[in-house]
This record gives C-alpha cells, sequence and structure tokens, in this order.
C-alpha cells in the first residue's frame, strides 16, 4: 500500500514539473487535449451534417468557447468549496424544476425551460445534470462504506425527487441522465451486490405482473413500440430505418466528407442533432466510428484514473459518477442510432448540436479537472 | 479522537472505489465491444444490403390509408360511403422548383390564380419527406387526359385515385350524420401524426365526428424500395390497415322521410325515439343542406350563402336550437306536483282566467282568458289550464321544480353520442345568484310552471323528458348509433331513473296527457280523429318576443319570423309506448293546431302497415270504449 502511494506521489511531481501552467491554471492537459480534438471533429461532421450552414456551426463554436470558459472556472473551484455548496444548489434546482412543472414555458412541445423574457432561459435539468451526482456523493462521502440501507434509501429519495419532476416534463433522455448520474455515486460508494442484483431480479416480476394485471392495451402497445420502434414506421422507427441505412450503407471506409446521401437528400431527421453519428457512420465508416470511440474511451479512461487517484471521498465519488454517466451518453445515442436500444432523447456528447448540452458537458469536465488539480496541497502539507 | 478511524476508513473507501473502477473500466470495454459489434454487423456484414438500399435506391414508408366505415340506417340502407375519386398531387422533393411547375398546372387545367394560391397553401402543409401532397380533388376525365399529355413537363406530379366520403342520401341525415372535410391546421396539432398520416379527411360533425376514432381505423403501411425517380421498384414489406368500424344507426330512412313530409318544408325539428331503448328513428332539422359539398372543400360562396340564409340550413335545431319548452312541460311538471304531494289526482283549483299571488297585483294569465272554472289534474293537462300549474309551481317552489326537472334532463346534455349537444338551461336559486347576481323572485317561478320564463331546453330534451313520462321514468341515452360494427354502444356515465314515491303517479299523468288527445274537450283531439291507436300528448307554444302586461297576442300585428314557435310532445300507443315524437315548427303558432298533426303523421308511419292498420307487433286494434270514460 505504502509503496503504491509513493509512486503515485512521484509521477504527480513529473506531472508538475512538465505541465506548471496548465497545472497552476487547474487543467488537465490530457483531458483537454482530447476535448480540444473531438471540438474540431464535432465542428468538422456537423458542417456536413447540417448541410453546410456556416451560421449553426459558428453558433456551435461559440458553445464550445462558452463551455471551455464554464469549464476553466469550475476547475478553480476547491472539491471542499463545491462539497459545501451542493447541498444549496440541489434545493434551489429542485426548486426550479417544481417552477417549470407549475408554470413552465413550452417549447418544442415539452415544458423545460425557464424563460425571463430578455433575461435569461435556460433548462433546470441540465444544472441536475452536475448536481445530481454532487449531491448523492456529498451526502455518501459523510457515512461509512459500503452505503448501510438507511442511507441507500435517503439517497433514492434525493435521486427520485428530480427525476420524476423530469420525467414529468416530459423529458425521458435527461431523466434517465439525472437516474444514472445518482444510481453511479451508489455504484462507486461500493453499494454491494446483492442488493445490486436483487433489486434487478425483483424488476423482472414486478414488470411482468404490470404487464398482465394493471396495463391496459394501449399502454403495452406503447412500450411495445418503444422497445421495437420499427414496428412503428410512419412514426420513431422511421428514424431508425433510416440511420441504419445511413450507417449500414458507409461500409469500412464510409463515402466520404459531404459525400453521404442519406443525410443530404432529407432522408434523416434530426440528422445534426440525436442522430449525428449515423452522418459520421455513412461518411466515414467503420473506422470514423472506431476513431471516434477511441477518443470516447481515452475520455473515460482518463477519467476513471482521476477517480482512483482521487483524495477526498466526495471527490472519488464524484469523479467516478461523472465519467460513468458520460459513457451512459455515448452508450444510450449510439444503441440507439444503431437500432440496439430504444429511441430516447440523449445526444452524443460533444458531437450532437445543441449549446445547453455542450456547456454541462464540458463543465462537468470541469469539476474532473478540479477535483484532481487541487490535490497538491494535501500532499505538500 | 476519530482522526485515526478516518484514516482508517479512508483507506478502506479507496480499495472499495478502486474496486468499483476496475469494474466500471470492465463494463466500459464490453459494452464498447457491443456498439462495435453493432456497427460491424451493420457495415460489413449487412454493408450490401443497406448499400444497395441507399447507393441508387431509396426505402419509402409509405402510409396505406385504412377504409373508412360506412353508416347504415336501421334497415341496412348506405347512408354513407366512400367512392373512388380522382386527385391531383404532387412530391415536392421530386418537382424541383416546385412553385414553377404549380404555374404549369394552372395553365394546362386552365385554372385560376386564386386556384393557384390554394395550391401553394396546401403544398406548404406537406408533412414529411417525399410525402406527395394532393392539391386539386374530382379530377374529370377531361384534366385527367390534360395532365397525361402534359405529363413530361410536370415531374413529381400524378394523378392518384382516392377513396373519398359520400352521402347518397343528401340532404337527408346532414344534421345527424354530419359531413366530412379536409383536415385542418388546428386539427392536425391534435391528431395522432402517425395513425392519419395517410388520410386527408376528417368527420366534421355529427357520427362522422364523434365516432371519428371508430370509423377511421389503423392505418397500414408499405416499405417499398424507389429508384431515384420515385417509382416503387418493389414492396420490401407491408401491413395492412386496420379498416374503420361499420356504423348502423337507429335512424329508419322511410321514417325520416315521413317526418319531413309531415313538416312539408315548414322550418322545425322533429325527433323521434323508441322510449324503451333510447334509438333515435328520426331525426329532422329544416332545412337541411347537401353534406356532399363539404367532403373535398365546399367554394367560399357557397359556403356564404348556407351560412348567410335567413332559413339558417347549417344551424342543427335538434340538438343546439334552444326554445322555451311552453306547456309541453307541464307533464313533467305535474309528475312533481304529485311526487312532492303539493297535489293529488283529485284536488282542485279554481280558474278564473288569470292567477295572482298574494300580496301582488300582476296577473298571471291562463291563454283562455274566460277561466276554466274548478280543474283537477287531468283536467288541468287536458286543457293546458296555466292558472293551475302557476298554482302548483308557487306551492312547489324553486328548488324542487328545478331539481325535479333536473331530472327529466332538463338543463344537461341527455344525449349518448351526439356531437356539440346543447344543455339548454333550467334555472335555479343559485343560477340566478351566480349569473345575474339577484335574488330569485316568486313570479318566476310561477312562469317556470307553464315552461316559459328562463328555461331553454332542446327539442330533444323536450323528446327525452317525454319518453321518461312514457316509459315511467326510466333512463335511456337518445343515441343515434345502434351498433358499432355489431356492439352497442354503452353509456359510461348513466343517469339515475327517476323513481317515484307512488309508481301510479305516472299513469295519472299519462291519462291525463290521453285526455289530451281523445278528450272532447282535449286541446289537440282534432290530430287525433281516426287513429288507430292511442295516443297521449301535449301541445305547447315557445314565445319569440315577450307580450306586454294587458296586450292581447294579434298575429296580424306580429312579422311572420317574430311568430310563436309551434310545439307538440306525444308517445303512441299511450298504454304501451312505441315511440315518442317531439315537433317543432318555427313560427308555426299553434302547436295543437299545426304541431300536433306533424306528430300524428310521424306515429302513422311508424306504427300502422301499409294496408292502415296497426302493425301486429304494436298490439291490436284500440279499444273506443275508454275514449270517453272519465270525462266531466
Amino acid at each position: 500500500m505504502k509503496s503504491n502511494f509513493d509512486r503515485i506521489l512521484s509521477s504527480e511531481d513529473v506531472m508538475r514539473r512538465r505541465a506548471t501552467l496548465l497545472q497552476r491554471m487547474h487543467i488537465d492537459g490530457p483531458l483537454l487535449i482530447l476535448l480540444l480534438t473531438l471540438a474540431a471533429g464535432s465542428l468538422f461532421v456537423l458542417y456536413s451534417a447540417s448541410g453546410k450552414n456556416w451560421d449553426l456551426l459558428i453558433k456551435q463554436a461559440s458553445s464550445f468557447g462558452l463551455g471551455l470558459l464554464s469549464m476553466v472556472v469550475i476547475a478553480q473551484l476547491e472539491p471542499r468549496f463545491m462539497a459545501r455548496w451542493v447541498p444549496l444548489g440541489y434545493v434551489a434546482g429542485v426548486l426550479l424544476l417544481v417552477v417549470v412543472d407549475v408554470m413552465g414555458h413550452n417549447a418544442m412541445g415539452a415544458t423545460r425551460w425557464i424563460n425571463i423574457p430578455g433575461v435569461i432561459r435556460f433548462q433546470p435539468s441540465e444544472f441536475m445534470k452536475i448536481l445530481m451526482p454532487a449531491t448523492i456523493a456529498w451526502y455518501l462521502s459523510k457515512r461509512t462504506l459500503p452505503p448501510q440501507l438507511k442511507h441507500v434509501g435517503i439517497s433514492l429519495i434525493l435521486i427520485g425527487v428530480p427525476f420524476v419532476l423530469i420525467v414529468r416534463q416530459p423529458d425521458l433522455g435527461t431523466s434517465l441522465l439525472i437516474l444514472a448520474g445518482g444510481a453511479f455515486v451508489l455504484f462507486m460508494g461500493g453499494l454491494r451486490w446483492r442488493w445490486i442484483i436483487s433489486v434487478l431480479a425483483a424488476a423482472v416480476p414486478v414488470a411482468v405482473a404490470m404487464w398482465f394485471f394493471f396495463m391496459h392495451d394501449y399502454q403495452k402497445q406503447r412500450i411495445l413500440t418503444f422497445l421495437d420502434p420499427e414496428s412503428d414506421p410512419l412514426g420513431t422507427g422511421w428514424n431508425i430505418i433510416q440511420s441504419k441505412a445511413a450507417i449500414g450503407s458507409g461500409g469500412v471506409f464510409g463515402k466520404g466528407w459531404l459525400l453521404g446521401t442519406q443525410s443530404h437528400l432529407d432522408f434523416l431527421p434530426e440528422s445534426h442533432t440525436d442522430f449525428i453519428i449515423a452522418v459520421m457512420g455513412e461518411e466515414f465508416g467503420l473506422v470514423g466510428i472506431c476513431a471516434l470511440l477511441l477518443i470516447y474511451l481515452l475520455l473515460i479512461g482518463r477519467g476513471l484514473v482521476i477517480t482512483a487517484q482521487a483524495q477526498t471521498l466526495f471527490g472519488k465519488l464524484l469523479a467516478g459518477s461523472l465519467t460513468m454517466t458520460f459513457f451512459v451518453y455515448v452508450f444510450v445515442n449510439i444503441g440507439m442510432v444503431s437500432g440496439l436500444l430504444p429511441v430516447v432523447g440523449v445526444p452524443l456528447p460533444f458531437i450532437s448540436y445543441g449549446g445547453t448540452s455542450l456547456v454541462t458537458l464540458l463543465s462537468a469536465f470541469g469539476v474532473l479537472m478540479s477535483i484532481h488539480t487541487h490535490r497538491k496541497w494535501i500532499a505538500q502539507v | 479522537m476519530t482522526q485515526p478511524i478516518r484514516i482508517k476508513d479512508h483507506e478502506k473507501d479507496a480499495r472499495l472505489v478502486r474496486a468499483r473502477v476496475v469494474f466500471g473500466a470492465i463494463m466500459v470495454v464490453a459494452l464498447l465491444g457491443v456498439l462495435i459489434a453493432r456497427l460491424y454487423f451493420l457495415q460489413v456484414i449487412q454493408y450490401d444490403y443497406h448499400s444497395t438500399l441507399s447507393e441508387n435506391n431509396r426505402v419509402h414508408v409509405q402510409p396505406i390509408p385504412p377504409t373508412r366505415g360506412l353508416i347504415f340506417d336501421r334497415n341496412g340502407v348506405v347512408v354513407a360511403d366512400n367512392r373512388p375519386s380522382f386527385s391531383l398531387s404532387m412530391t415536392r422533393e421530386r418537382s424541383g422548383d416546385w412553385p414553377q411547375i404549380l404555374d404549369v398546372i394552372v395553365e394546362v387545367l386552365q385554372l385560376t390564380p386564386e386556384d393557384r394560391v390554394i395550391f401553394e397553401k396546401r403544398m406548404k402543409q406537406g408533412r414529411r419527406p417525399f410525402e406527395p401532397v394532393p392539391i386539386l380533388f374530382e379530377l374529370t376525365e377531361e384534366q385527367i387526359a390534360r395532365i397525361a399529355v402534359n405529363q413530361f413537363r410536370l415531374p413529381g406530379v400524378e394523378v392518384v385515385a382516392q377513396l373519398v366520403r359520400h352521402y347518397p342520401q343528401g340532404p337527408h341525415f346532414a344534421h345527424s350524420v354530419g359531413y366530412m372535410g379536409r383536415i385542418n391546421e388546428k386539427e392536425l396539432k391534435s391528431l395522432d401524426p402517425v395513425n392519419y398520416s395517410g388520410t386527408h379527411h376528417i368527420g366534421k360533425t355529427g357520427i362522422e365526428r364523434f365516432y371519428e376514432p371508430e370509423l377511421h381505423g389503423q392505418v397500414g403501411y408499405e416499405e417499398v424500395e424507389t429508384n431515384a425517380r420515385g417509382r416503387v421498384l418493389r414492396v420490401l414489406k407491408r401491413t395492412d390497415p386496420v379498416p374503420g368500424k361499420d356504423i348502423v344507426l337507429s335512424l329508419d330512412i322511410k321514417l325520416q322521410e315521413a317526418a319531413e313530409m309531415a313538416l312539408g318544408g315548414r322550418r322545425g325539428a322533429v325527433v323521434a325515439l323508441d322510449p324503451n331503448t333510447g334509438e333515435v328513428l328520426a331525426m329532422v332539422s329544416q332545412p337541411s343542406f347537401d353534406p356532399n359539398l363539404f367532403v373535398t372543400g365546399i367554394s367560399f360562396k357557397a359556403y356564404a350563402e348556407l351560412r348567410d340564409s335567413i332559413d339558417r340550413p347549417l344551424f342543427n335545431r335538434v340538438l343546439r336550437g334552444l326554445y322555451p319548452p311552453g306547456s309541453t312541460i307541464k307533464p313533467a311538471v305535474a309528475i312533481a306536483g304529485l311526487d312532492a304531494g303539493v297535489v293529488t289526482a283529485s284536488s282542485r283549483v279554481f280558474d278564473p282566467g288569470y292567477y295572482m299571488l298574494p300580496n301582488y297585483d300582476h296577473k298571471y294569465r291562463n291563454w283562455n282568458r274566460t277561466g276554466d272554472g274548478y280543474v283537477d289534474l287531468d283536467t288541468a293537462i287536458m286543457r293546458s289550464n296555466d292558472t293551475y300549474f302557476y298554482d302548483l309551481a308557487h306551492k312547489l317552489g324553486i328548488d324542487r321544480l328545478s331539481t325535479y326537472m333536473g331530472k327529466f334532463g332538463l338543463g344537461q346534455k341527455v344525449s349518448l353520442d351526439m356531437f356539440e349537444e346543447s344543455p339548454g338551461l333550467m334555472p335555479s336559486r343559485e343560477w340566478k345568484r351566480a349569473t345575474r347576481r339577484q335574488a330569485w323572485f316568486p313570479g318566476e317561478t310561477l312562469i317556470l310552471g307553464i315552461g316559459q320564463g328562463y328555461m331553454q331546453a332542446t327539442p330533444l330534451q323536450l323528446a327525452q323528458a317525454t319518453a321518461l313520462v312514457a316509459n315511467k321514468g326510466i333512463w335511456n341515452r337518445p343515441h343515434l348509433a345502434r351498433t358499432i360494427e355489431g356492439e352497442k354502444p354503452v353509456d359510461d356515465n348513466p343517469i339515475p331513473n327517476i323513481v317515484l314515491r307512488d309508481p301510479s303517479d305516472w299513469t295519472k299523468v299519462n291519462h291525463g296527457m290521453q285526455q289530451v288527445m281523445h278528450g272532447a274537450r282535449g286541446t289537440a283531439r282534432k290530430a287525433a280523429i281516426g287513429a288507430q291507436y292511442r295516443i297521449a300528448g301535449k301541445s305547447g307554444t315557445a314565445q319569440v318576443v315577450a307580450i306586454k302586461q294587458g296586450e292581447k297576442y294579434d298575429r296580424s300585428k306580429v312579422q311572420e319570423r317574430h311568430r310563436d314557435h309551434a310545439l307538440f310532445v306525444g308517445f303512441a300507443p299511450a298504454d304501451d309506448p312505441k315511440i315518442v315524437v317531439a315537433v317543432m315548427v318555427e313560427n308555426g303558432e299553434s302547436g295543437s293546431g299545426v304541431a300536433a298533426p306533424v306528430v300524428r303523421q310521424i306515429m302513422d308511419a311508424w306504427l300502422l302497415a301499409d294496408d292502415g292498420r296497426l302493425k301486429p307487433e304494436y298490439g291490436g286494434p284500440p279499444s273506443s270504449t275508454e275514449v270517453t270514460a272519465s270525462e266531466e
């Protein structure tokens, strides 16, 4: 154990010498390089997916800038400082969600926004993406691990309230990400395997009973369509049929940049948002997607290293959850577009068009950087 | 103190988290492997398949609209069916410069710039890429030929055969079955976009609207492979649509025609019900209109003509027409008085020709200025004596009167399946306080007793209130659909039956109503002359303009459109009712003189066989001995 500790310290010393400026700015070099690579690639793909729309590109690029700024600012905050203010943030976030629920502004048919005209317009559910894991991490870090049943119960209530509020908006994708964010903290905190397994085992008979005794035929139909979108080719199935054709026709090396036919003939709806991976698959082929997945894998790997090296329990739990939730984004989005998973609105991180999601994601990486770069003062004591 | 424990905990926590990190990493790698395997499957193993689909050919999903359910009358006569009709449709993505193609269409078919504006509007409503949008309906042979000749100039334009609603009975059922029309922008927002993806028309009124989900059916689809020019190469997959359900109406076309004949071109409304089931046998609102005009889009001029006509053909008098029920409500008021115990069958009231409230000097007049002398219940109904009912209403009071009338369906929607039925108005103390911010005056109760004042009812409500008297308080909501694909409609919200303390009260009122038709001094005795069965009835008059105190209704001074509406309700055979009829003749003036003969003709049409005798299923010939038995 002792030798291991020494080794980490010494490698950190090497790092410090190599990148003192970044270190002082509380920026993690490997993460920054990977994020900038993704940003560049994103604009590249988006240019094609949006039909060479420069306005859109400029918007996305400025969102990137705003996100990076937010990331740098958050990286300056000490994890201790965050832990102190997280509970308050959580309460404020839930209140805002209630406000949205009661009198939210209606955008795109779903009520997700708080809009004070001329002043500000935002989605409170986005804040919850970071506040949720931070709150559970704050709560569990004060308890003994692995968490006792009582503490698990309280954590589940803390997760459940915003989850239900966001499901009601209705925004299934975001609520799922928030559920994952909270659940991964419990998982990282060493939630007992037998509890995890027994909950999963209990879910099966409950679901079966619901199906046979409580659900109406139309509800069953809706779930069947949800699980198998291709049974509804005029609705969501349309997107999946077209996105599969787009990805599949890309082959190993793709048709080439700007040469995809499916996306450019308006076959593919939402080609620049949730379904952008289909454009990549069509134009850059299996090789292109594998390259993207490699970058994601490196980001996740770095996140897990930060988790393992974090010195406070709060930092470990939060970093682990943020990293794993990031993977959920990737897996759910690509799984959905390639027809493996049901369609829920989850964007492909850093590639899909959308400023709000970009800022949130980069802020989450800011938290990771903060956790990693504020460890020195302990080592120096 | 706690410091060492914390450090120890920290070590253990770190180990725990590290184990989970390792597990998480394995999970991430494994799931990324799954994704790569999926992509390998799509992009390498299925490459040829997808590449063929996307390179030269395109996959299209084409909706197949379901065939709309047919509507029949109770004898199986077709009331609404679907006919093939040719329309012109255009696919924006295949037409290239589509506004220019529209110009060509207008030129080829020699249409007007106004038509082009409509086409452009329709084109902008397109919903999905590569979905053909119909822009012109009911093409003639000549137009089809012109399009065919000029096809080379019209890429993306095609002539399509579709089924379009047709109403072979024309105006007969316009107010009950309603009509269909093109889906408008507002409806588009509330419709299931998938189920309606191949449908361009929707029920707008009547049965077509009320049973829209049942009639429409479930959309089917075809996954087809087309070449770059849009020609279908092959069908990859097909799911058949589920056709809409057929509806058999309870309406009888023969009775419907008889009722229209009986109205004889006058403006008015007729409802005929089977009191035992609530089935509507005839429903007439005159004048009517041809529903076929609306199906493929009515011209603005034709619509304006219908809308602005002084005779209001689009107005559904049966469901939306609100009239003070007048004396037709007296049987129901009599039931209320008997059940509340304020009158009995033998209690009498002296009628000097008017009624005065204690301490008021306003005279509430009987229609017969000379008065009827001592009046009991039977006579009061037979003679339609207003004084008796002023007295009854005064003793009953507004609260009880309002409650009882509510039980008879006044002030609420009574039908099971009729679109946009008006609930009418049954005033109460609370209603007046809420809407007028005024206390209730006793005089207002009096005039309610003879069906005047604030009270308003639709002809359908009058028929239903009469049906309740006929079948002794059993509630069957009036309905138009007898069966939907063989199944009877279900009433999810049944109204409780009217239960009287003494059920023989029903018979007493029924007897009074028989005296109206068959008694020597019955107000409508002329309408019952020669009847093969006994009729129970009640006439009524709905004032259009109020008459001042001390003034007399003088028809010569009143404009035709301001004359009273004539009302009559009745049922037959009186002792075993098979049909209830309510008739309103607009500006007809006399309930017993104008509306009663209409009721009689409709009853004859329903109850009598071709040889003029009562149909055997409705009982034998009437016993004429009873007719004068209880005369004074």
